[in-house]
């Protein structure tokens, strides 16, 4: 179809420093974000999502000034996600340099900001955060509700229709994070993404699960996810992000090899 | 030392584009700015944008660089990138019809609801990610791949009336210029300062161009 289906890497930042570190390729610093998205830039990932996870709000402008270093330095597209709950604060991020806004718990709270942001900066700089999580019982149809708060609080939110939501307000991408799956290593929901893949126009990035490369391209081929996003699996090193492309391209899924 | 203006208007993240043009052109003065003066004294221009097609031509008008540009445009090389591609057309679909500056022939159009490819499955809109540019011979791809990947975000096209005048295409649906050049202009639709190595190089190729 002509376009690549793209590998996200997911790094937590905590006031201005990537946590855990990230432990590939011979970075110096593992916790300095410029270091670690240059390093993800020569290894072929196609995008970079930075969460940040600045606990004290006397301290959320360090994000600020992180997006500014990285995207003074490192030339592909940066997602930003993290506390955003005001379209200052997406207006904030895209002018220090990130391409798009992941809006989370305050889509939940405050849907109307999906719709004057994208009214405001265009819906291809919003990402909308969708974390889901089972709620059928056994031998009932599959359901998934939204939950907020790291998946502690149920919303009442029936997933599918949440995501059509966010798409009609204005959502040019969904983040999508099954919260069943988060953690565990055993692959993305792949139920779950289908759904959710088939029922909006725009497109789904996977994620949740990830614990080898067969996920990653079950997540494209069995979820319809546009694109996947991981971190562990990367960090750690257990697999580069060439071996990901490689082994979703021998299945037949167009990727931007480098 | 020659300078490049990147234009300033208010619509989108002008940041990555003057780092990218820093980057490869260190002894070059980078300046972002909505001055016309400035603007037209310029050795170079670059034109970015982002956001609706209503909103780009307002705020050119508001910050009164419509002529400006047009003037410019015919001058100095010019380069415009994603909605500083598409305001140089005649008119946008957008917003239910947007009148832009008439600087190349032709109209921007949005991919179908919904947008299939030839096999009838659906694609998503906004395209998103990269995809491949096939070339037509000129100056701005020096040392670019025919077919190398670049970084696109958008949900319309631009559809020019003159084929002679598109410098590149992509397949996402269909076929549609994502690259088109007359003279000193040069513009595409995706993003060469968000498209790694390939992108940084079309920059590059751009400060190094005469115009011709």
């Amino acid at each position: 179809m002509g376009l690549a289906r793209r590998i996200i890497p997911c790094l937590d930042v905590d006031n201005g420093r990537v946590v855990k570190g990230v432990q590939f390729l011979d970075i110096i610093d593992a916790g300095d974000p410029v270091n670690v998205a240059r390093g993800y830039n020569i290894a072929g990932a196609d995008e970079i999502t930075f969460l940040d996870i600045t606990a004290s709000s006397d301290n959320r402008d360090t994000i600020l000034a992180t997006v500014e270093q990285v995207a003074a330095e490192v030339f592909i597209p940066l997602t930003v996600g993290g506390g955003v709950r005001a379209v200052e604060d997406v207006r904030r991020l895209l002018n220090a340099g990130a391409d798009k806004v992941g809006i989370n718990t305050a889509a939940v709270t405050n849907p109307d900001l999906v719709d004057e942001s994208s009214a405001k900066v265009g819906a291809q700089c919003i990402v909308v955060a969708i974390d889901a999580k089972s709620v059928h019982q056994e031998g009932e149809p599959p359901r998934w509700e939204i939950f907020t708060h790291g998946g502690r609080k149920p919303t009442g939110l029936d997933a599918i229709e949440w995501a059509v939501n966010m798409a009609d307000r204005g959502a040019g991408e969904l983040l999508l994070t099954s919260m069943d799956k988060d953690g565990t290593k055993s692959g993305f929901n792949l139920g779950l993404t289908r759904a959710i893949s088939d029922a909006v126009e725009i497109p789904v990035i996977a994620s949740g699960g990830v614990g080898n490369l067969q996920h990653l391209a079950d997540g494209v081929i069995k979820g319809g996810a546009d694109a996947v996003l991981a971190a562990s699996i990367f960090h750690f090193g257990e697999y580069t992000i060439g071996e990901a492309k490689q082994f979703m391209a021998d299945q037949g899924i167009e990727v931007r090899l480098t | 030392m020659q300078r490049i203006a990147v234009v300033d208007y208010g619509m989108g993240n002008l940041r990555s584009v003057s780092k990218a043009l820093e980057a490869v052109a260190p002894d070059h003065d980078v300046v972002v700015t909505s001055s016309a003066s400035v603007i037209s004294a310029a050795d170079k221009i670059v034109c970015p944008g982002q956001g609706a097609a209503a909103d780009c031509m307002q705020a050119l008008a508001a910050a009164e660089l419509v002529d400006t540009i047009k003037s410019a445009v015919g001058q100095q090389p010019f380069f415009g990138i994603c909605m500083g591609m598409q305001v140089l057309f005649d008119s946008s679909e957008e917003n239910s019809g947007v009148q832009c500056m008439g600087l190349v022939a032709g109209q921007v159009k949005r991919f179908a609801h919904p947008h299939l490819d030839s096999e009838g499955a659906r694609l998503k809109v906004p395209h998103m990610g990269w995809s491949k540019v096939g070339q037509t011979a000129h100056a701005m791809w020096h040392n670019i791949s025919n077919d190398s990947r670049f970084y696109f975000a958008h949900s319309y096209y631009c559809v020019p009336e003159n084929t002679d005048k598109v410098a590149g295409t992509c397949h996402y649906g269909h076929e549609f210029a994502v690259a088109v050049f007359d003279k000193n202009l040069f513009a595409c639709q995706f993003h060469p300062e968000k498209s790694s190595d390939d992108g940084l190089q079309l920059l590059a190729n751009f400060v190094a161009w005469d115009g011709k």
